[in-house]
């Protein structure tokens, strides 16, 4: 049985023009210790999924799903208070802005002090001890001292340690990092990178990657799951998916990395992610991709077998990537 | 991400003006726009209060003094509102007093805002020690309690109501001073403001046509919120004396009057204060809605 | 901070010299003789005229008359009132416990009460408490407050013989007030009953003086709060499992404090000075009456020392707010 498992997942917001679907009818399963990557643009859906499931959604959203289950929990049967033991504790979620996402009224220390006496009912010495262990294992140096710091005293690859030390502070067996070095610098990007695959190693947890950097998947990810406008669109290991992506949206995104260039122009895919106003009849890509025909464009295509990598697509493709560029 | 997204829809329709866009989210404010046709309904009854008023606000009724409104025994319904002390009728001298009201909250916004708009655009596009002198005169004004400050100047210029306007617009200049400085500051180091001055633009010229026109949004929420306090401390004035004299129907002046009667005649204290609080509070429900309708920061949440 | 402390002192200073000038200004360069004003309708004989011109040193250029006067007011010497032929310092000091008191109840009154009705009105957006919640306070904010007070009298006083109508404490106690506090005077006295009379006569001033801060307070940290909700830190408090009254009362409330903290300073300030009409309406002996009573009287030195105290009082009150300020947000403290 994997460790989490959404099948069907779907969210609505209530705007205040109108319903809004921002997740449509995602699966995602994930086993112990396994690397998974969620790959998309901005404003396909992929953190607003993770946050449903973790129940950090604000009120506005409405959440769905066949199945939503977690170490052989059923999340959807959970009081709140019965979610809130979990979340923190067995499941635990690293957020992309590090400078924002750490209360500036309170110390470092403080903040991951908090998590460990609501969790593991610790005392001062025994939390003391534990937050200067986890500040050494994700690498911060003097802890010391940077526990008594304040997050605007801190760098912002520093606080991404001090909200990974947090996360990690009660042994969850489920991390999800939502875009965990998007807003830091490109030196950073690959300590962080380094230490989250370390730590997934070391503890043996899971780890939900969410990114839209497909060179990060490509170092970190085992399994990935590519999601286009509230939908995944494709699923596959990350060796055969970087070999034969299925969906045109997949092929059209390694295509545009810089490695796989065979151009002197880096090839884009033209348009934006479809909004609330603007989804199309058909296959949601159908507007953007360079395949759509008449039937793309009004009959919305259904996810295809696992040999074709659950491609959501009326014409899945089957050459390698490097063929097609 | 919201711009490229939530357009295609609306960019078919033209796009509407801006008094129709302003008005769109007007309306979506109840309380705002309940405020608006109570303050419609106050400019009326200020317009026209002699028309509309069964008696004439001073004329004394001599039989019917203290008289209580028509639906308490002893009431009749020719004074449905009841008589005050000197037996003039609570509903004329309530409609006229209306008048007042509206008349100082115009000419005190009118001056305020006017003055201190201009000295808050010199001050914002004036050398840095001049701004610093400006500021700091404000700053001397606000160290005053507003109320005091206008009760001191309005006991130097001798209590009326003109003299009462004249101190309440002193006191709330600063505040205009301020706001138009503030956004101003942020308006001058925009692109289309460099792009006026290197297009020839004058300074004069900069300051009114091109930065003020952007700056107006707080200014007329202020506005609207000042109108309030200006008919608040006008009454307040007019009760400590120092406002309109008596036999003036101006509310707070009326309440100054009523005050030795409040054990005896509920209705002399309590109906010119409900018509304070009544237009005070539609002006600042029309104020809130007005500032959620003209911020841009708000509009799209 | 020590700078910070620096940079907010050294504002104060022109400041401060703004408001004597112009409480100087007041009585001297605006029309009207004040000799003449000062003598009222008795008038005033030729030769007195001129005794009164010296002895204030009218005579002098203006400028010379500034600086006496501001080397006065750097002294404590504020003159004497024309009534009472007291020191204005004196008479200053010893109404001020009694606004300060009266003050310090109501703002108490209002953080209370406003705060949590805040929080919680925040917190349940939209709902009916929170609509509840906001119409009220908007009434409270839109309030004639001396209209107010003389419904609360109507009602409280009139119909139920509640509460009594005017002063601190009734007639029937006397003794000592050696600190001016009525309430620790009443305690300390050994009286049976005096506290009770003192805090019966502080209720309705009290509610008369809080409503309007009550009304800001609970508006500023409903929006204060609504801010900081939608912050990524409440975010990550949540997803560390923190039960809902954790996350709104810790670490929302901390952030929220801040803006609201500065707001309960400055009605401070507004309160000590701007108890002027529930001082007049309760007869309440503090410097709000003081001040209008001196208006009235056209007791101008009183006047004029009392401007420059209130003024100066409201400046240190908010310096001490903005210190404050500095102090409870971590982002100022540790620079």
């Amino acid at each position: 049985m994997p460790l989490l498992e959404l099948r069907n997942l779907s969210v609505d917001f209530a705007t205040a023009s109108g319903p809004f679907r921002a997740v449509d009818g995602v699966d995602v399963s994930v086993d112990k210790g396994e690397i998974l990557a969620i790959v998309g643009e901005s404003g396909s859906g992929k953190s607003v999924s993770m946050l449903a499931m973790m129940g950090l959604l604000p009120w506005t959203a409405t959440v769905t799903a066949d199945v939503m289950n977690f170490d052989g929990k059923d999340l959807r049967q959970l009081s709140p208070k019965a979610r809130r033991k979990i979340i923190g504790k067995d499941m635990a979620m690293i957020f992309q802005e590090p400078m924002s996402s750490l209360n500036p009224c309170f110390t470092a220390g403080y903040q991951i002090k908090e998590a460990l006496r609501l969790h593991l009912g610790l005392d001062a010495k025994a939390r003391q001890k534990r937050a200067v262990e986890l500040f050494e294992m994700v690498g911060i140096p003097a802890p010391e001292e940077r526990l008594k710091a304040f997050p605007h005293q801190l760098s912002g690859g520093m606080n991404q340690r001090v909200m990974i030390a947090m996360a990690i502070a009660c042994n969850p067996k489920l991390l999800i990092a939502d875009e965990p070095t998007t807003a830091l610098d490109v030196t950073i990007q690959a300590q962080i990178l380094d230490l989250l695959t370390g730590l997934q190693r070391d503890t043996g947890m899971a780890l939900i990657l969410i990114t839209h950097d497909m060179g990060v998947v490509a170092e970190t990810a085992e399994r990935v799951s590519v999601q286009y406008a509230g939908q995944k669109v494709e699923e596959q290991p990350v060796a055969d998916l970087f070999a034969t992506p299925h969906h045109p949206y997949t092929s059209a995104l390694l295509a545009a990395l810089p490695e796989r260039a065979t151009e002197r122009h880096l090839p884009t895919i033209p348009g934006v992610v479809p909004g609330q106003f603007d989804r199309p009849e058909g296959c949601l890509f159908s507007p953007r991709c360079k395949f759509a025909d008449d039937r793309c464009r009004t009959v919305p295509p259904v996810p295809a077998s696992a040999d074709l990598g659950f491609a959501r697509c009326h014409y899945p493709l089957s050459v390698s990537a490097e063929a097609e560029a | 991400m919201a711009e490229t997204t939530a357009s295609t829809p609306t960019a078919a329709v033209a796009r509407p003006g801006r008094l129709r866009e302003f008005w769109y989210y007007f309306r979506e404010n109840r309380g705002a726009v309940m405020g608006f046709w109570v303050f419609a309904a106050f400019i009326v009854v200020a317009l026209f209060a002699p028309w509309i008023a069964p008696h004439d606000p001073s004329q004394q009724f001599r039989d019917h003094l203290l008289q209580p409104p028509f639906w308490q025994e002893g009431g009749s319904l020719a004074f449905p509102l009841g008589t005050d002390a000197l037996g003039r009728d609570m509903l004329s001298r309530l409609l006229n007093g209306a008048r007042y009201s509206f008349y100082v909250g115009i000419v005190v916004v009118a001056f305020a805002a006017t003055g201190g708009i201009i000295i808050g655009l010199i001050a914002g596009f004036a050398p840095k020690w001049l701004d610093t002198i400006i500021m700091r005169i404000m700053d001397i004004v606000l160290a005053f309690p507003s109320l005091l400050l206008a009760l001191v100047l309005v006991a130097i210029l001798g209590p009326s109501l003109t003299n009462a306007m004249i101190a309440i617009a002193i006191v709330l200049q600063p505040h205009y001073v301020r706001l138009t400085r503030a956004s101003v500051m942020s308006e001058r180091s925009k692109d289309y403001v460099t792009a006026a001055k290197v297009a020839g633009a004058g300074t004069v010229r900069l300051m009114f046509v091109t930065v003020l026109p952007n700056c107006l949004s707080p200014i007329i929420v202020q506005g609207a919120l000042s109108f309030s306090t200006a008919i608040l401390d006008a009454a307040a004035l007019g009760f400590l004396g120092m406002g309109a004299q008596p036999p003036t129907p101006e509310w707070g002046t009326m309440l100054a009057e009523a005050r030795e009667f409040i054990l005896r005649a509920w209705w002399v204290v309590t109906f010119p204060g409900l018509a304070i609080l009544i237009t005070v509070l539609a002006i600042n429900l029309m104020g809130d809605g007005l500032r959620d309708a003209l911020d841009p920061k708000l509009k799209r949440s | 901070m020590l700078r910070f402390i620096f940079s907010r002192l050294l504002t104060f200073l022109p400041t401060f010299f703004g408001v004597t000038l112009i409480a100087f200004a007041f009585i001297r360069v605006l029309p009207g003789d004040p000799i003449i004003v000062m003598a009222g309708e008795r008038g005033v004989t030729p030769e007195r005229y001129q005794e009164l011109i010296t002895q204030f040193g009218f005579d002098r250029p203006v400028i010379v008359q500034y600086w006496d006067y501001l080397k006065g007011v750097l002294h404590g010497d504020l003159g004497h009132s024309f009534v009472t032929k007291k020191p204005v310092w004196d008479e200053f000091f010893t109404l001020f416990p009694a606004t300060l008191e009266l003050s310090l109840c109501a703002i108490v009154f209002a953080t209370l009460l406003g705060l949590p009705a805040g929080v919680i009105a925040a917190v349940n957006r939209g709902k009916f408490f929170d609509r509840t919640l906001m119409s009220s306070a908007l009434i409270g904010y839109s309030m004639p407050i001396f209209w107010w007070a003389l419904l609360l009298i109507i009602v409280f006083s009139g119909w139920l013989g509640w509460t009594p109508v005017s002063g601190r404490i009734s007639l029937m106690y006397y003794f000592d007030n050696p600190t001016g506090f009525m309430l620790w005077d009443a305690l300390w006295s050994g009286q049976k009953g005096a506290l009770w009379s003192a805090i019966h006569h502080l209720i309705l001033p009290t509610i008369v003086l809080g409503t309007i801060p009550l009304a800001v307070i609970a508006r500023q940290t409903r929006s204060a709060m609504l801010e900081v909700l939608s912050e990524d830190y409440i975010r990550t408090a949540r997803a560390k499992g923190l039960a809902p009254f954790r996350v709104n009362g810790v670490h929302a409330l901390r952030n929220a404090l801040i803006p609201v903290i500065t707001v309960i300073g400055l009605s401070v300030g507004t309160l000590l000075a701007g108890a002027i009409l529930t001082e007049t309406i309760f007869s309440w002996p503090g410097i709000g009456k003081w001040m209008v009573d001196s208006i009235f009287r056209r007791d101008y030195p009183v006047v004029q020392g009392g401007l420059v105290l209130i003024a100066v009082m409201v400046m240190i009150v908010n310096l001490t707010v903005d210190m404050l300020y500095g102090f409870i947000n971590p982002k100022i403290r540790k620079r």
